[in-house]
């Protein structure tokens, strides 16, 4: 594996369900993602992107052929590992995911209290200035509920971004977002590839973030069928 | 709460800020909780009214060794016992003194409320049998048909049992005779009773004609000095070999009466059937506040997980929950339990109050049971997949 390399998969292979209910949903899968690149994953529904994003992101485990994160295989890794990785990843989901009693700030703070021994106030100075990253720093004892949308969705930016992880794992992190939003989303990002390597494998139908992304991988029927650089 | 709670669990205080994100949810559990408090209290406090007032009696007197029947139970149950073993025993070298006790239970037939008394038969010439509140009294009993009355007897007004003195006496019919009380101890009505009353033996027999003064109902026995109290009993019993006596240091005899009361009688196993259900019902109900939270919680856990946090965190967050809610609850409970003991106990003249140990039991209790209850709720969080996140 290439030392720029991140994250990779060779011959990843995966099925859903038992006996003769069990499907392939990925075929002979191919990845390689370069440290600091901003890689869009495209296809239908039912593609198979998400079991890609779930599969690279240690929350399923590998059945067949190879993923390697950080230099750890995760074929065979144990729950403990795969938890542990998990640690230095950062993800952003579709629905935000925010949990509901605590403040924006709180919620960000989750994403550094994680790396254990990170002492209380160095947790919140590195919250703070992610709120403020997002331009949320006017709303960090906000409860969700009084957030907008697009408001939560920064802020589950702001907490996957926190740790400063490896790696950005993003099921359309633009959906919920205006243009301008989702415009400081994608920047951000790809400014954190440039100043901290962060690579980010973003799952997208967005047609405006496509023209920023440095590859495009679209599945199609659990097969990757064009890389377009 | 919220910096308590950060300090000690050295996180988010996210249990906290969950079960008060929803204050009317969280209210009805404390409720719930104090409720099953209140259950336990009031039916530990019966049990406890009914040791205090089963050892009560046996407070009144003074023995190293007591004999009885052998289906004697309890102070007021059994055959009787044949004087003549008094007689034997008081030939070991280290016992100083005997003395018959004889036990029946007197009606005082009011117009506005009858009294059932239980009334002792002790001869009046043994003062040192007595216990020394009673014992200065005890010679007023030398003369027949007098009677030293129970002052917290249930039925007697407190008024009337203060008036009650050598100089103000208060005569009264009973068992066919008039009865002329002279004085007052500090008793308490029982389970068995509404008070007790202290008569000489020779008024006892005269108030129930068919008992003997050849066979009282307990015999009392004290040691000389030093002496070791096992040691005698076990000489006692090689030495009365009957197989219808039971020889016993007077702390056992006491100790298997109250045994015998909680573990026997209908009432004593009813209320402590009515503890167990109070600690289930509190466990039925912080697992049912707990379980649906972390059901509603689902997918926020499943983002923890998703972001690298292990179950450490998930069972400290439900652990911290069901602290809060075993503390919170245990509070209005206490209160409330208290309220409820000190009406009780006011209506029926049984020593029911809260006590330090009982509270302190009961907070242990609860904390322990709440976090019980948690660590059953966490198994639901197994169903927590990160992976269906997306």
């Amino acid at each position: 594996m290439d030392k720029d390399v991140i994250a990779e998969s060779r011959g990843l292979n995966h099925w859903f369900g038992t006996g003769d209910a069990r499907k392939q949903a990925l075929f002979d899968i191919d990845i390689a993602l370069p440290r600091g690149s901003l890689t869009v994953l495209m296809g239908p529904s039912g593609s198979g992107k998400t079991t890609v994003l779930t599969l690279l992101g240690c929350l399923r485990a590998v059945q067949d052929g190879s993923v390697v994160m950080a230099g750890h295989e995760l074929n065979g890794a144990s729950e403990a590992e795969l938890t542990k990785l998990r640690q230095r990843l950062g993800f952003i989901f579709q629905s935000h995911n925010l949990h509901e009693s605590l403040t924006a700030l709180q919620n960000v703070i989750m994403g550094v209290q994680v790396h254990p021994g990170v002492p209380d106030d160095l947790a919140r100075r590195a919250a703070v200035q992610s709120l403020d990253l997002v331009g949320l720093s006017d709303r960090m004892d906000y409860l969700p509920a009084n957030l907008s949308g697009g408001q939560k969705q920064r802020v589950a930016v702001a907490r996957a971004l926190v740790g400063n992880p490896l790696m950005v794992l993003a099921d359309e992190p633009t959906a919920a977002l205006d243009k301008d939003s989702a415009d400081d989303v994608v920047d951000l990002l790809k400014r954190l590839g440039a100043e901290r390597g962060t690579t980010t494998l973003l799952v997208t139908h967005d047609n405006r973030i496509l023209d920023r992304a440095d590859r495009i991988l679209t599945l199609e029927d659990g097969r990757i069928v064009s890389t377009q650089k | 709460m919220r910096r308590l709670l950060q300090w000690a669990f050295g996180r988010i205080p996210i249990g906290w800020l969950q079960l008060t994100h929803k204050r009317g949810r969280f209210m009805a559990a404390l409720a719930g909780v104090a409720f099953a408090n209140v259950l336990v209290f009031v039916q530990l406090g019966i049990m406890n009214s009914m040791a205090t007032a089963t050892l009560r009696p046996y407070e009144f007197f003074q023995a190293d060794i007591m004999i009885s029947s052998a289906d004697a139970n309890a102070l007021s149950e059994g055959a009787n016992v044949a004087r003549q073993w008094m007689l034997q025993a008081l030939a070991d070298p280290d016992v100083a003194a005997g003395t018959g006790l004889f036990v029946g239970n007197t009606p005082w037939d009011r117009e506005d409320r009858d009294i059932s008394f239980t009334t002792f038969g002790i001869d009046p010439g043994q003062a040192g049998f007595l216990s020394p509140a009673i014992s200065d009294d005890v010679a007023l009993l030398q003369v027949q048909d007098v009677a030293i009355l129970d002052r917290m007897a249930r039925g007697l007004s407190r008024e009337d049992a203060a008036a009650i003195r050598p100089q103000t006496p208060l005569s009264f019919e009973t068992q066919g005779r008039t009865l002329t009380a002279l004085d007052t101890f500090a008793g308490g009505g029982g389970f068995g009773g509404d008070g007790y009353m202290l008569v000489s033996d020779q008024t006892f027999l005269s108030l129930f004609p068919a008992r003997s003064s050849a066979a009282p109902d307990h015999i009392l026995l004290k040691l000389r000095a030093g002496t070791e109290v096992d040691t005698v009993v076990a000489r006692l019993h090689s030495l009365i070999s009957d197989e219808t006596l039971r020889i016993r240091t007077y702390a056992e005899a006491a100790q298997e009466d109250l045994r015998y009361q909680q573990t026997r009688r209908p009432t004593g196993v009813i209320f402590g059937f009515g503890v167990l259900i109070g600690v289930l019902v509190g466990l039925v109900i912080v697992y049912q506040v707990l379980s649906a939270d972390v059901a509603d919680h689902m997918r926020e856990y499943a983002t923890f997980k998703a972001m690298g946090y292990g179950p450490s965190l998930f069972m400290s967050i439900v652990v911290e929950e069901a602290l809060v809610l075993g503390v919170l609850g245990f509070v209005p409970g206490l209160a409330v339990g208290i309220g409820i003991l000190t009406l009780m106990g006011k209506v029926t003249t049984l020593p029911l109050a809260m006590t330090p140990v009982m509270a302190g039991i009961v907070f242990l209790g609860t904390v322990f049971f709440s976090i019980l209850s948690g660590v059953i709720a966490t198994r639901r969080l197994a169903a927590a997949d990160p992976a269906d996140l997306f």
